[in-house]
């Protein structure tokens, strides 16, 4: 089979010569690896994240407390904020686009394999640089939303904020490429007979949240970019001297973050709409409009940016319309919380593990929309900008939502990636630690907040009462520490000695168990024709005659290429060698790039 | 930019689900992702547009006339492109080389009009940092500018290819997509100087 294989890719005997296995994970460009790549990498930023979450809540269990300086305070809710957004929740979901969505349209790979391999690179070079920061004890410390002018020479002097901006600003390109390549995958590459209303769920999301990626990262790359200058070549776009205006940061920022936040929930909304049909025996209630209200959640996310803002005196027009807008989202999203109670409605249900994290998520991710709808009342919201339920709000939204769905995701896909289930006992008693762990860090968040204790303020006075309280949401972080180290338990444990798995281990009904666990290089040994939505359930067996049937001759494969690491690097220091001050430094980062894309540009694939 | 890649037509590459180019309908999505960035710096000079404190003014320093003429320019080479590609998907190789280089001389020329309007108005005291206007028009036109020269390069790198045959009308579609996206700079262009130069 082995040398079967290699004569059927010819490109690919480069590769055979014994590389080492580091060199060839440098320049794989099959979407697979990259996939493992980022979801390793989101996961080890992950911890980190959650180091910083541990430390801010140490300091936050006790009034007055003195274990952190308000300054290093100041950096860690910072880079807990950036971290798990750009580092953590959004390359998560890219690891799952990466490794199932191609499979899932019964492609080989990606649209632009090389591209994808570069919006890796130029993601972990940024996320690296951005962390480098701690070992100068300069990591930033404006907050994630970094208001103007806190960004500003005068008020943020020193190397701080000059990480977040340069760093973001690359971790943004690599998000565009990877936003550009997927539109173009799913649109161009599906199987025969795969027409759009047959997508599964997932890819629907990945699709919608690619086309908020391409929309949202400009806008945010422009504000990045107006701090940037104002930084290093004495613009003076949000000096208030000159008359520049915070706002316009606040506006710019918002409209980036906004559709952000559906960035980070539409593919765990995927996620789940692939998790609970399969493990309820029903097709998924209500196809077509689980399709559509996923595109006027999109739509809609477009027109909400400004309830971020309500507190920043816009008038009464602006903040009608904003709360309405805001309202108006949470239709299409209450539809497809009971499209989904729906379709577990007289199911047989199989409670997995990965479907308990699914319906844990339903739980708490529907009390984090409640509370997005009590804030989207502008009047109400004034009580609550800036508190702790806010904070406790968008935990339960990014944390109940993406996060829980991610692990629903993990244990459902894992065998797919790995050919082993994971551990079913240690899954479940792993998904109950988490979640009361989890539930028992925010819950309190909201009395916290209603009590009046402020966001973003190192500590806290003994007069607000607000100890025991705070102690209980500190109690849970330890809870929900131990879930994540029993989840890499298993994990771990599972690699070596999780159950074999076979194809299909849920019996789902979607393309990407029509194949090998894990997939060979070539995903399928043929394309199969789709002439449903549940290829697995409706057409099992001529489907699996072609994927799993004999391979195809004069199979084309993209053959690794170095040149999109290479480019990567020119694309990172270019921002890195802004830190020099040196006007033409960032030019020599500039000419290494040019120099990797002629070269990618020239390369045979 | 990796346009080198489509002319690997292999008879292999299954044909795609909507019977477009991959590539072209990659750089389509690619140049939405761009108007939004353009859309986002052309906002932000019309926010601060007037809100300067100090002076030299968009009144004292623009020179209409002379920029009408570089924007004729421009204009003029997105013809260029259309009659190169035209002779390069006929075959006539060293017509399409000819309108080839006469899109790369009118995108020099009018780099060059930029230029020659930074240093004036540098003289006149307008840098980045003088006001408002100063540092919202030099960073719009400025990154302008930017996709003006990078689509020069591109051309130039295409220019060579033609010259070696590397370029044919079986892989025209290289040059097409290099056309796409010197219209969109154009277009870009249209929008600024309405809204930035002849607007008062």
């Amino acid at each position: 089979m082995a040398t079967a294989e290699s004569h059927i890719y010819a490109p690919a005997t480069h590769t055979t010569k014994k590389r080492s296995v580091v060199w060839d994970w440098m320049t794989t460009v099959d979407h697979k690896k990259i996939g493992i790549l980022y979801g390793v990498t989101a996961l080890f930023f992950f911890i980190v994240g959650g180091i910083e979450a541990m430390l801010i809540r140490i300091q936050l269990a006790k009034p007055d407390n003195a274990f952190l300086s308000p300054d290093v305070y100041n950096q860690l809710f910072t880079m807990h904020g950036t971290t798990m957004i750009f580092l953590v929740a959004m390359p998560i979901s890219v690891a799952l686009f990466n490794y199932i969505v191609p499979l899932q349209i019964g492609a080989r790979d990606v649209a632009f394999p090389r591209l994808n391999a570069l919006s890796y690179w130029v993601f972990l070079f940024g996320a690296i640089f951005m962390n480098f920061s701690f070992v100068l004890g300069a990591a930033p410390n404006g907050g994630w939303f970094g208001y103007a002018p806190l960004t500003s020479s005068q008020y943020g002097p020193g190397l701080n904020i000059d990480f977040w901006v340069l760093g973001l600003q690359a971790l943004g390109a690599a998000s565009i490429m990877g936003g550009v390549n997927f539109i173009t995958t799913i649109i161009q590459l599906r199987a025969p007979g795969l027409r759009l209303m047959r997508l599964p769920l997932f890819t629907w999301m990945t699709l919608f949240t690619s086309f908020l990626i391409v929309t949202a990262l400009p806008v945010f790359a422009v504000a990045l970019f107006l701090v940037t200058f104002d930084r290093f070549w004495g613009t003076n776009f949000f000096v208030m001297q000159a008359g520049g205006d915070p706002m316009v940061w606040q506006h710019l920022f918002w409209m980036f973050g906004h559709p952000e936040v559906y960035i980070l929930i539409l593919p765990a909304f995927g996620i789940i709409s692939e998790i609970i049909p399969t493990f309820s025996r029903k097709p998924l209630f209500g196809y077509a409009v689980m399709v559509y209200s996923g595109a006027l959640i999109a739509l809609i996310s477009w027109g909400v940016w400004a309830h971020h803002m309500f507190a920043s005196g816009m008038g009464p027009i602006a903040d009608a319309f904003f709360t309405i807008s805001t309202m108006i989202i949470a239709i299409p999203t209450g539809v497809k919380i009971f499209n989904w109670i729906a379709t577990m409605w007289g199911g047989s249900i199989r409670f997995t593990t990965a479907m308990l994290y699914a319906v844990g998520m339903l739980i708490t991710f529907t009390i984090g929309g409640v509370s997005g709808v009590m804030h989207a009342t502008s009047p109400h919201d004034l009580q609550q900008t800036d508190t702790y339920f806010v904070v406790a709000h968008f935990h339960y939204v990014i944390v109940g939502g993406t996060i829980l769905a991610v692990f629903a995701g993990l244990y459902f896909w894992f065998p797919k990636l790995t050919g082993r289930l994971m551990n079913e006992r240690l899954g479940k008693l792993q998904f109950w630690i988490y979640f009361i762990g989890f539930n028992l860090t925010f819950m309190p968040q909201h009395w916290i907040g209603l009590l009046g204790m402020p966001r973003r303020i190192y500590t806290y006075s003994a007069d607000l009462n607000l100890e025991a309280l705070n102690m209980l949401s500190t109690a849970g972080v330890p809870i929900q520490g131990l879930g994540v180290i029993l989840l890499a338990g298993n994990i771990i444990w599972s690699l070596k000695r999780g159950a074999i798995a076979g194809d299909n281990p849920w019996n789902a009904a979607t393309l990407e168990w029509a194949t090998t666990s894990p997939p060979a290089d070539h995903n399928f040994n043929q394309i199969p024709t789709v002439h449903s939505r549940e290829p697995l359930w409706v057409e099992a067996a001529q489907v699996r005659a072609t994927t799993l049937g004999p391979i195809e001759p004069h199979m084309h494969m993209p053959p690794n290429s170095y040149w999109p690491i290479f480019t990567a690097v020119g694309i990172v220091a270019t921002f890195i060698l802004f830190m020099t001050n040196i006007w033409w430094m960032p030019l020599l980062g500039l000419a290494w790039t040019v120099i990797g894309t002629i070269n990618w540009a020239y390369e045979p694939t | 930019m990796a346009t080198a890649a489509i002319e690997q037509h292999h008879p292999a590459h299954p044909p795609t689900a909507t019977g477009l180019d991959t590539w072209k309908v990659g750089f389509w999505v690619f140049m939405g992702s761009e108007t939004l960035f353009f859309g986002s710096l052309i906002s932000v000079y019309m926010v601060y547009k007037g809100t300067s404190v100090v002076g030299p003014f968009p009144s004292d320093v623009f020179d209409i006339p002379l920029t009408s003429i570089s924007t004729f320019v421009l204009l003029m080479s997105s013809l260029a492109v259309v009659l190169a590609l035209e002779f390069l998907r006929a075959g006539r190789r060293s017509l399409a080389l000819f309108w080839t280089m006469v899109i790369i001389v009118l995108g020099a020329t009018f780099l060059g009009f930029q230029a020659y309007e930074f240093t004036h108005f540098y003289h006149e005291g307008l840098t980045l940092g003088t006001n408002l206007f100063g540092s919202s028009f030099f960073v719009l036109t400025g990154f302008h500018g930017a996709h003006v020269t990078i689509g020069v390069i591109w051309l130039l790198m295409l220019w060579v290819d033609m010259f070696r045959g590397r370029l044919r009308p079986e892989n025209s579609l290289r040059f097409e997509i290099a056309g796409l996206y010197w219209h969109f700079v154009d277009i870009v262009w249209i929008v600024i100087f309405t809204l930035i130069y002849l607007m008062e």
